[in-house]
């Protein structure tokens, strides 16, 4: 696990950092959003520019990206060769029984993984300069309109800021249940799949009755701590909407124009 | 002494189980520090949670600070009482120390910047002030039991419920939590209730109450209760250290006229025989 990035957390000073996570969430989705209107050279060009000023403003060795691409490179590999393999259209340079390779499918295949990439980058941009609870504040900031339609907003901001919260502690459990289990002679991770479910049981259940037991001591001393619902409350927190995300949001829009004039 | 807490012949059971609480009556005196130790089972932690208003009584009246305990006056009791629970991963509800202590300051509609300035009172009270940012896994549980008593008293109570506050804890984080909540009480006097099978950390306590099966076997000074060891061991306690000692020097020969002294008073009475010989 502790090579995988995705949703890792590195504090730092940069532009980035102190952009609003509402802000950040919504370009990211802008940014995926115009991704897949790119469809030429020129227009993914401008896009891999975009991305590596946004990588190096953020003050965060490279390498890091790059780190969180290698647990989803098989995935990627995958989906771009069957793309290469299985797809008609333009010159035939090679084909073998089903299999062929035509000059168009590479150039799609080489867009799919360009996709990818992009779409890994921000989002790791963004998990990589956005705490957790920040997250949750935004997506409670951006959901805001649909209180109207009495949908439990801070009801939800609640639940995932808590889910966050209990993740690494849920995790140390597990670590320490597997140790315990290991130690009464449970194998896991070999044998057939049959066996690995069987196996999976010993961990699972004393899990789940942990986070019970989490659940019921958590709510009683929220209780004792004088929460009644979660609308009726202040926020210690503020993430306001500053000049950096205006510019931010200037320059992503319009490298987004300049893409819908480039492509074919 | 005026009495801050007046539990009136309570009757207590959980669903489908027996009567754990039967006519039961206790009061607390403010400014005091009242230990409460017991098996488990014994109803130490019930009663506790009685107090605070988070399981509702079946028979009888608990009157915190003037205020009867009732849904009308839930939230102004749980204004007054401040708890902290045994489980240090448990009750860290923030995500990070800083939003923890904000927790019961949000749920009061504190303004954001009033609730800044106090955060930071208190968590530099606690000494926790430099661990702001961290996330509760980068804790130690003495830790995160300060940042649990920093959230409490950011909402200034008059009463400090400690339920077994100290047992998930190392001896060192023990007698730093305990230090740290007697100067506090000492600063802002309040009455403090600990709820604890350990028993030096009743040993502490102005007065001790014993309970057994829902029932107050003994209510004294801890001088006086722990001379009675015998009465202790009975229920399945245990008896401080230096009983333990006196008890084994008389089983050799050496008699002490009292059962039960403190380290000071132990230290000099060896002393003493020491240099008659």
């Amino acid at each position: 696990m502790s090579n995988f990035i995705f949703g890792r957390y590195l504090p730092g000073h940069s532009w980035i950092h102190q952009m609003s996570p509402q802000s950040k969430l919504l370009l990211c989705f802008y940014f995926v959003v115009v991704i897949f209107f790119a469809n030429n050279l020129p227009s993914y060009g401008v896009l891999c520019v975009l991305i590596l000023v946004a990588i190096l403003s953020s003050g965060i060795s490279i390498m890091y990206f790059l780190k969180g691409i290698r647990p989803l490179i098989w995935l990627i590999i995958f989906t771009v060769l069957l793309q290469i393999l299985f797809s008609s259209g333009g010159h035939v340079l090679w084909h073998f029984g089903p299999f062929s390779v035509t000059d168009e499918s590479l150039i799609n295949g080489g867009f799919i993984f360009m996709r990818f990439l992009l779409i890994i980058m921000i989002s790791t941009v963004l998990t990589l300069t956005t705490t957790p609870l920040a997250i949750a504040d935004g997506v409670q900031t951006i959901l805001k309109p649909l209180k109207k339609i009495r949908f439990p907003v801070d009801t939800l901001a609640l639940m995932l800021s808590i889910a966050l919260r209990f993740v690494p502690t849920l995790m140390d459990e597990m670590e320490t249940i597997m140790n315990a289990q290991r130690a009464r002679g449970v194998d896991f991770g070999s044998g057939s799949l049959k066996h690995r479910v069987k196996a999976a049981v010993p961990l699972l259940v004393p899990l789940f009755t942990g986070a019970i037991n989490h659940a019921e001591n958590l709510s009683t001393a929220m209780e004792a701590r004088g929460f009644s619902d979660s609308e009726h409350r202040t926020k210690y927190r503020l993430y306001k909407w500053q000049g950096k995300d205006t510019i931010s949001w200037l320059i992503f829009i319009l490298v987004g124009v300049a893409v819908l004039f480039i492509r074919k | 002494m005026k009495e801050i807490i007046q539990v009136n012949k309570i009757s207590y059971s959980y669903p489908e189980r027996p009567l754990l609480f039967n006519q039961l009556s206790l009061t607390v005196h403010q400014g005091e520090w009242l230990a409460i130790i017991g098996q488990n089972g014994s109803g130490k932690s019930t009663l506790a949670r009685l107090i605070d208003g988070l399981l509702v009584l079946n028979q009888g009246e608990i009157i915190v600070d003037d205020l009867m305990v009732n849904d009308q006056n839930i939230y102004d009791i749980r204004d007054r009482i401040g708890m902290v629970f045994q489980n240090p991963e448990d009750q860290f509800v923030g995500a990070t120390v800083e939003d923890d202590v904000a927790f019961g300051l949000e749920n009061r509609l504190v303004k954001r910047e009033k609730m800044h300035e106090i955060v930071e009172k208190s968590l530099k009270n606690v000494g926790m002030w430099d661990f702001r940012e961290r996330i509760p896994a980068n804790l130690s549980g003495g830790q995160k039991q300060r940042v649990a008593i920093a959230g409490i008293i950011a909402l200034s109570p008059k009463i400090i419920i400690l339920d077994e506050a100290t047992s998930m804890l190392d001896p060192r984080g023990r007698k730093e939590i305990l230090k740290l909540v007697r100067h506090l009480k000492e600063q802002n006097r309040l009455t403090v209730i600990s709820i604890t099978h350990d028993i030096d950390e009743a040993a502490e306590a102005d007065r001790v109450i014993v309970l057994n099966q829902g029932k107050i076997i003994d209510e004294n000074t801890p001088r006086a209760i722990f001379s009675h060891s015998k009465r202790l061991k009975e229920v399945g306690l245990d008896i401080p250290y230096t009983a333990k000692l006196i008890a084994a020097l008389v089983k050799r020969g050496i008699v002490a006229e009292k059962s039960y002294m403190d380290d000071k008073e132990l230290i000099t009475w060896i002393q003493q025989l020491v240099s008659a010989k």
